[in-house]
């Protein structure tokens, strides 16, 4: 054994590869190792795509596996696209999809930038906040109904403290204005410290020279604000809502502990609604041609965010 | 030596075990989570005793029983060798061959359709309905009825208030109208320094409860799902005026005589408001009845049992299942041992002592029937005049259906009876037309 490290680190470099398996060049030995993913990736999300692509044009249905399937074009696109039913569960989503997001931002930036603030007991603060995130969303669904409730909710009493209104006198849950609410609260409750750990990165990104140049430049507080602060945590901001947005055009969990869609359908999300058709009504191609128009719907979407954000950050 | 003690005992046993015929298997019976399971396992005892055979139970909660049991079986699962399925399902279960057919069995071992009530043995048993094609035998009568606060009922008091609010004595109701009256009555009233309400009815969105709770005051007032069985001719009887007007009621007795926040509740919420003192009725499967009778808080002398009642005519909600042996089974022989034993008339007199309902005529037509419990007569009563929601392979699409049109109609206040009613025959027409039968 040599004691010169360059000679050392030259014989522990292993002979190329394609030397030692006979026949093989480089390119092969890689396709070996990238081959159990490509398969794995073709298995596991390529073909349950086309497959659903294709079952979406059939009248399939997976609880009678024995019966004749007819191919139906574009029926099934055809249906969902004029069911008035299935554009208010659009509707729900979108009122859900807005205000959660409007909410969660607005509430997390705020409490980020005053974390961001020294101060004592700063990383207890910022445990006790992150702790809803931290819960099932089955569980946080099943308590907060109870905290809902109209004559031994917590919730209630809260409001009916600072207003006056009598407690029992109204229903988050099981009124047709305030349902949508009730969820758009919870949801807000638990997401918004996710919101808030992403904006104090982006914060505590800020190199605090380039306050210090401002302040000498006399700046003004609410100047640097607009003018250093949100400019760059933006980047930061809009990848959360990248995060909540798709996150939340597909929330299940929760809205059916909460509410199970109700009253009526006032909280039937698209994600509830096309689990009703998917695994309750089993409607296999129906809910495949519904799914595809989700996706689309979503992939459309993300796809054009992705390019704003990434001209927010080359700037 | 003692490795030699072993071997030679292990021998022995396995001999002894052969020598017995065939081999005890471990039977899986699947049906739900509530108060009747637990009867079945106390009887099953003795079914292991005699067959040799062990018995182990897969209850699943009410809410989830549907999806979780009718996942089962469109997978073709083994887990369940019997299964105590919900009479809707006997369509399914019998046309995607999830169910045994037991007629050559049922002949064999002299077991006679004819020894059953003849309304469970059509609404459990039958598919195509009322031909002699059976795929279960009848093992758990129930319907849709109603309990009542018998100390605020019988209370001077009260009664005289009732009295003077309405010029008509406090008593069990004999018409829904009369049942609303009361229930409003109640409502927000004051006893025993406690704000009390009317009733806890069926509100739930999510798996059967309001198509359950609704249909007592439709069928009650004369909705039917076709003019003439077999047809699929929905238009003018799901929504001919009377059933626009019961469903009609149905709401007004959602919002004039319920609790607070009673805007998702089942079985067990309605327990529970019962239970707790809120209410002063209640609606429930009579299944649950010898529970509520037990209570130490509010049964005995303090409650009271009645039939879902008339209004154009009498009616109430079907409930209950048939036993059924699963065709994915690999213990099919030992499964059908077990509907043989449990179709004895013995077992089954054993079975309604324990707290399940029997269906044999040998328990029902006994004249100690009647006053065998206090709501004994009320259940043959109910027996006599249950409707039972579709039982097509298609159930459980026909059920979300009108879950939500009554749940958006009721609840969340979209549109009128009418429309709810004419927008569910849209659905079922077209659920139909998907399954080639219109």
């Amino acid at each position: 054994m040599t004691d010169n490290p360059i000679e050392r680190a030259a014989t522990a470099t292993p002979p190329r590869l394609a030397r030692r398996i006979k026949g093989l060049s480089d390119r092969a030995i890689a396709w070996i190792f990238v081959a159990p993913t490509i398969f794995l990736l073709l298995a596991v999300n390529i073909f349950p795509l086309i497959w659903t692509i294709n079952l979406s044009f059939t009248n399939f249905r997976a609880n009678r596996p024995n019966r004749e399937v007819d191919y139906v074009g574009l029926r099934n696109y055809e249906r969902i696209l004029t069911d008035s039913d299935i554009w208010l569960t659009m509707q729900a989503t979108a009122h859900f999809l807005f205000w959660t997001i409007f909410f969660q931002v607005l509430i997390g930036f705020t409490l980020a930038w005053l974390i961001n603030r020294k101060f004592k007991g700063n990383d207890l603060w910022t445990t006790i906040i992150v702790l809803p995130m931290m819960l099932s969303p089955a569980v946080v669904g099943n308590f907060w109904t109870f905290l809902y409730q109209p004559q031994i909710g917590l919730f209630n009493y809260v409001v009916s403290f600072f207003t006056g209104v009598d407690p029992s006198s109204f229903e988050m849950i099981g009124s047709v204005n305030l349902a949508p609410w009730s969820i758009v609260i919870v949801d807000t409750w638990m997401w918004t410290p996710f919101v808030m750990l992403i904006c104090l990165a982006g914060l505590r990104s800020i190199p605090d020279y380039i306050y210090e140049a401002a302040a000498i430049d006399r700046a003004s507080r609410w100047r640097q604000f607009w003018t250093i602060t949100v400019p760059m945590v933006l980047p930061f901001l809009m990848l959360a809502v990248l995060f909540r947005g798709i996150e939340n055009f597909k929330m299940f969990d929760l809205v059916v502990q909460l509410t199970g869609g109700g009253p009526g359908s006032v909280t039937e999300l698209t994600s509830i609604n096309l689990k009703r058709e998917a695994f309750e009504k089993w409607r296999t191609g129906y809910a495949s041609a519904y799914a595809i128009i989700l996706f689309v719907t979503v992939f459309g979407l993300a796809s054009v965010y992705v390019k704003a954000l990434n001209k927010v950050k080359e700037r | 030596m003692k490795t030699a003690k072993y071997l030679a005992a292990t021998a022995l046993t396995v001999a002894g075990l052969g020598a017995n015929g065939a081999a005890a298997d471990d039977l899986t019976l699947c049906w739900a989570a509530w108060d009747p399971a637990n009867a079945l396992v106390e009887l099953s005892k003795e079914f292991e005793a005699q067959s040799g055979h062990s018995m182990t139970f897969e209850f699943v909660p009410w809410p989830n029983f549907a999806d979780r049991m009718l996942n089962e079986l469109n997978s073709g699962g083994k887990l369940c060798d019997l299964l105590i399925g919900d009479s809707q399902w006997i369509g399914g279960g019998a046309e995607n061959g999830h169910y045994v057919k037991l007629n050559d069995f049922f002949d064999k071992e002299g077991i006679s359709m004819d020894d059953f009530a003849p309304a469970t043995v059509y609404a459990y048993s039958t598919w195509p309905k009322g031909t002699p094609n059976y795929y279960a035998l009848p093992a758990m009568g129930d319907a849709n009825g109603w309990f009542y606060r018998r100390d605020w009922f019988e209370n001077p008091d009260i009664q005289a208030a009732y009295k003077e609010a309405t010029g008509q004595d406090l008593r069990e109701p004999e018409s829904q109208r009369e049942m609303l009256q009361i229930a409003q009555f109640f409502q927000g009233r004051e006893i025993d320094g406690q704000t009390r309400y009317g009733a806890a009815i069926f509100t739930e969105r999510g798996s059967e409860g309001i198509t359950m709770g609704a249909t007592g005051a439709l069928y009650a007032w004369g909705f039917k799902y076709e003019n003439t069985p077999g047809k699929y001719d929905m238009e003018g009887a799901v929504n001919s005026p009377e059933a626009v007007e019961g469903l009609e009621f149905y709401k007004e007795f959602y919002k004039t005589a319920t609790p607070p926040g009673y805007t998702d509740s089942y079985m067990e919420q309605g327990l529970d408001a019962f239970k707790s003192g809120q209410v002063a009725m209640a609606m429930n499967w009579f299944a649950f009845f010898p529970g509520l009778y037990a209570d130490p808080n509010t049964g005995g002398d303090k409650i009271g049992f009645f039939v879902n009642p008339p209004q154009n005519q009498a009616a109430s909600t079907l409930g209950g299942q048939g036993i059924s042996v699963v065709s994915y089974s690999d213990k099919q022989d030992a499964a059908l041992e077990y509907i043989k034993w449990f179709a004895q008339p013995d077992v089954q007199a054993k079975w309604w002592a324990l707290g399940g309902y029997s269906a044999h005529n040998s328990v029902l037509n006994d004249p100690g029937f009647k006053d065998s419990a206090p709501f004994a007569a009320d259940f043959l009563e109910a027996m006599g005049a249950v409707q039972d929601f579709w039982q097509e392979p298609a159930y459980a699409e026909l059920l979300i259906a009108m879950q939500k049109r009554l749940h958006d109609y009721v609840v969340a206040d979209v549109g009128t009876a009418q429309e709810a009613l004419d927008k569910l025959i849209e659905d079922w027409t077209e659920t139909f037309e998907d399954e080639g039968k219109l």
